[in-house]
């Protein structure tokens, strides 16, 4: 009988084998992009292979999960499994995730099939095809679990177009984008490390836990399936960031300015899941600053703690961040809440007893700086005078962000950086994001800012109502203002049978 | 009474996503239809790529076909995720049935040494190729434009990868997990000169350019010419000559190659159709590509073949070039 | 000293597979959450087929461990026979 080959030899043979040395042609023209960036890989043979799944069994676990995936998907559907969430307004959390988390998912698998073709090394190309398909994996379920809201809810419809031009979707897009944009190592470090390792659970335990405390079936089933998939993105993740740490030495400092860069933009972008979670579940899980605390403090703490011996030490303005975690959520969701009028999502103000929450779990910075906002809003929407601001907020140049945080240990003032470069000045919310802009600006220059490109007259006009609904394809009344009064609410009201 | 306002006020307020009644009208879509169409980001992107400074991030112009709708390529077998890993799960499942099969009855063992040379001479080696046809199916999956075209060559490139998976183990089979057949196999595909010519094709395109071409190069005119030498013509000599235990082993590459035939003619046919200049331009890719690889491929299909073998593959390419609308 | 973790899906499979980790990891530490187990420990936690073999009572691959993951934390080692999870440190 044939003797067994060991699963690491044997996966060696079915994937790492296959490539050759080229005679005929120049391999570095096939693989044009593996020195641009300064990195330097002396041996690709090194890199080993955590999950050594071949095509057949990958096709095989996938297929089990997609049967039992689409069978849930089926139920809820038919079931009108929509009606069973906790509160109409926990469907907006939905809308910001297919208009904004979405089209990331896609991004990221056009993102790892470039890095699957381009490195030099074979094990790290499969690894890398493997991580686009599931990608694609991803956006596709996830535009089939929210299928069915969009048939009942404003503001899912047109998510795609809507990605691609409004202000407050920039942020995401402009993350991705970066990331691709960059070199294959650095598109690595950004999305397979930083993100998909260390931010992962930051993005998706709110969303997840958000929709199994929220009665919402098909995002909780989505959720569960796709987090094995990010089971194998991690280690693909932590593999990258070892390996590249231990082929030269020269890469340490290119991989910590990575860390460092990705880190913020990465963090920056959760600002907008904190508002999430500390507002837009009817039925909390944790709050913002406890998933920091848990997900990153912890877990992250651990994690640096093992690259220490590498020399990387933890992302620059960590400590910011700390501080930040009592703030960014509030910040948010009044700058969504002031700005409802252009949010293709409903805002609306919190509940007393969900004041109270905030309250309890923000004991030092809650009823200091934001109840109050609250209460006035309260007072305003009473007199008939719910505010929308006249204004377009000014938008960081970098992560896009409107200029709505403030100085960590002086709340009462707004956080404002600048820069000059080549004669024009630009603007950013931080330190750590006008440090990316300052290491490469050339890069960020080319921002396409959503309030810029409006002021400049690209996105339609002359009025804001014009540029939502004709540039944006927002459907005004319907998708944006506030939940109270809105047609997502009157239909709930008739489903359920109230007055 | 609850039940009663429940059924009679459940419409739904829209059938589908705006773009997609935007071309298919205020009806309920497909899965494909919604997984498929204006996925992919077309618009106002932030950054040039530092790799490629010349082109946005997404960019049609990466290729000189040109389309008024990319999304005019759509996949005949509407594989959206969900369904191709269902498709191919079925497919490897068979698959995995015939070389438990093969391996417990070990049916290796009653090949004659010259049909397992052979294998290691002509079958083998196809792992190699399959790892070009898996880079230049990627290639066109990063490069390409709108997300018909792209999912579909992204599942072609991870179906390449699982080809040549099994054509390793068939290598395993035949040395009893010693890996010696591969070893030598591998020797063959670098050194031998009936495999020099295909194995100079395969490098060159991973250096062409326009993803499109490759994607040509690839998936009609090599796939088409190896795949009638290989899985018919070798097949059937095989078959002949007592080795027909072999299919069990590349049962899988036949039924893949029908189900993706389907794809890569539809997708030709809608290149061509679309406009004189895409067609004009296809049959020159066509041309060139087929010079170079009937030269490539002469001396291995005499070697294994004989005969006429070469111009029956050539005439199963022309064939399909004419299903397509080319070179008429 | 860091701790590592798994978290698995919460259904019948699963069940069998905590099982045979608690045994073959006295000192890992198990927790019930809505629709999932999470489980932590310090130093380095292991999976190991025939472990769950006998618990389940049919052959297992330990690749079979994606059909019923949700996340993991630590470097992973895989082999025919067992998964474990360690931090360098």
């Amino acid at each position: 009988m044939a003797k067994k080959l060991n699963i690491k030899d044997k996966y060696r043979l079915l994937t790492r084998d296959l490539d050759w040395e080229y005679s005929y042609e120049d391999r570095k023209e096939a693989f044009p992009f593996e020195e641009f960036e300064g990195i330097k890989i002396t041996d690709w043979s090194k890199w080993e292979d955590p999950f050594r799944l071949t095509m057949d069994s990958y096709w095989k676990y996938q297929a089990e999960k997609e049967k039992k995936l689409y069978a849930i998907f089926d139920a809820f559907s038919q079931n009108n499994g929509h009606l069973n969430v906790s509160d109409p307004r926990y469907v907006n959390a939905l809308k910001l995730f297919l208009t904004g988390v979405s089209p990331l998912e896609y991004q990221a698998y056009q993102g790892f099939a470039h890095v699957g073709r381009q490195f030099g090394g074979v094990g790290a190309r499969v690894a890398c095809q493997m991580q686009a398909i599931d990608e694609l994996r991803h956006v596709q379920t996830q535009i089939h679990a929210m299928s069915h809201y969009n048939k009942f809810f404003d503001g899912f419809q047109d998510y795609s177009h809507m990605h691609d031009r409004v202000w407050y979707l920039s942020v995401p897009k402009s993350f991705f984008n970066d990331a691709r944009a960059a070199g294959p190592f650095e598109f690595m470090v950004a999305i397979g490390f930083s993100f998909e390792y260390v931010l992962t659970n930051l993005l998706f335990v709110p969303f997840m836990s958000g929709a199994a405390h929220n009665g919402d079936m098909a995002t909780v089933t989505f959720g569960f399936s796709a987090q094995s998939d990010e089971a194998r993105h991690m280690t693909l993740g932590l593999e990258v960031i070892k390996f590249l740490l231990e082929q030269h030495e020269d890469n340490v400092p290119i991989v910590q300015k990575w860390i460092d860069k990705w880190f913020w933009r990465g963090s920056r972008l959760l600002t907008i899941v904190a508002m999430m979670m500390d507002y837009m579940l009817p039925n909390k899980v944790m709050s913002w600053k406890e998933a920091w605390e848990v997900y990153f403090e912890e877990a992250g703490g651990a994690l640096f703690k093992d690259l220490a011996r590498y020399g990387i030490k933890m992302p620059k303005y960590a400590e910011t961040i700390e501080k930040e975690k009592e703030h960014i959520s509030h910040q948010a969701w009044w700058t969504f809440y002031t700005h409802g009028h252009a949010a293709g999502f409903h805002t609306w103000i919190p509940t007393d007893e969900e004041l109270d929450w905030l309250s309890e779990k923000y004991p030092d910075t809650f009823d200091k700086y934001y109840r109050p906002r609250w209460e006035l809003a309260k007072e305003m929407e009473a007199k008939g005078e719910r505010f929308y601001t006249k204004a377009l907020p000014q938008l960081c140049t970098t992560c896009q962000i409107p200029m709505l945080f403030t100085e960590m240990d002086n709340p009462t003032l707004n956080s404002f950086r600048d820069t000059v470069h080549n004669g024009e000045r630009y603007h950013f919310c931080s330190d750590g994001c006008k440090d990316i802009f300052e290491d490469e600006p050339e890069k960020y220059v080319q921002s396409w800012l959503p309030v810029h490109q409006i002021f400049q007259g690209n996105c339609g006009g002359p009025d804001v109502e014009n540029v939502l609904s004709d540039f944006y394809r927002m459907n005004l009344g319907e998708d944006n203002m506030d939940m109270k009064g809105s047609p997502d609410e009157k239909r709930w009201k008739q489903w359920k049978g109230v007055a | 009474m609850t039940i009663e306002i429940k059924t009679a006020t459940l419409e739904p307020v829209r059938n589908t996503f705006a773009h997609i009644e935007r071309r298919f009208g205020d009806k309920p879509a497909t899965r494909y239809q919604e997984a498929t169409y204006d996925v992919q980001s077309e618009e106002f992107f932030h950054y040039r790529p530092l790799w490629q400074p010349e082109k946005e991030l997404n960019d049609p112009s990466r290729t000189a076909i040109l389309m008024a709708d990319w999304y005019d390529f759509k996949d005949p077998r509407q594989f959206y995720y969900g369904t191709y890993v269902q498709s191919r799960s079925k497919m490897q499942e068979a698959a995995e049935n015939n070389y438990a099969f093969f391996e417990k009855r070990n049916l290796a063992s009653h090949l004659p040494d010259s049909i397992t040379e052979k294998l290691i001479r002509y079958l083998v080696p196809l792992r190699h190729l399959e790892h070009g046809a898996n880079l230049n199916n990627m290639y066109a999956s990063s490069y390409g434009y709108g997300t018909a075209i792209t999912q579909a060559c992204l599942y072609n490139g991870m179906d390449r990868l699982g080809i040549a998976q099994y054509l390793s183990r068939i290598g395993l089979i035949l040395d009893g997990n010693s890996g010696d057949a591969l070893a030598e196999a591998k020797l063959v595909w670098m050194n031998e000169p009936i495999w020099q010519g295909i194995r100079a094709a395969a490098e060159k395109m991973t250096v062409t350019e326009d993803w499109f071409e490759v994607l040509v190069a690839q998936d009609v005119v090599l796939d088409s010419l190896m795949h009638d030498l290989i899985y018919n013509q070798f097949d059937q000599w095989l078959q002949d000559n007592g080795a027909q235990d072999i299919g069990m082993l590349t049962e899988f590459m036949q039924v893949w190659n029908k189900d993706t035939s389907r794809w890569v003619d539809a997708t030709l046919k809608v290149a061509v159709a679309e406009s004189d200049e895409n067609k004009a331009l296809l049959e020159k890719w066509i041309s060139e590509w087929k010079g170079i690889l009937l030269e490539a491929l002469a001396p291995l299909a005499d070697d294994m073949l004989g005969g006429d073998a070469l111009s029956q593959a050539e005439a199963a390419l022309d064939k399909r070039l004419t299903k397509a609308g080319l070179f008429k | 000293m860091s701790k590592v973790y798994i978290a698995l899906q919460d259904n019948d499979e699963s069940r069998y597979i905590v099982e045979a980790i608690e045994e073959d990891n006295p000192e890992a530490t198990i927790i019930h959450m809505p629709a999932m187990i999470r489980i932590e420990m310090e130093g380095r936690l292991t999976v190991n087929r025939e472990t769950v073999e006998e618990k389940m009572g049919r052959d297992w691959d330990v690749q079979e461990l994606h059909l019923n993951l949700i996340t993991l934390g630590g470097n992973v080692d895989e082999d025919d026979d067992s998964l474990s999870l360690h931090w360098n440190e």
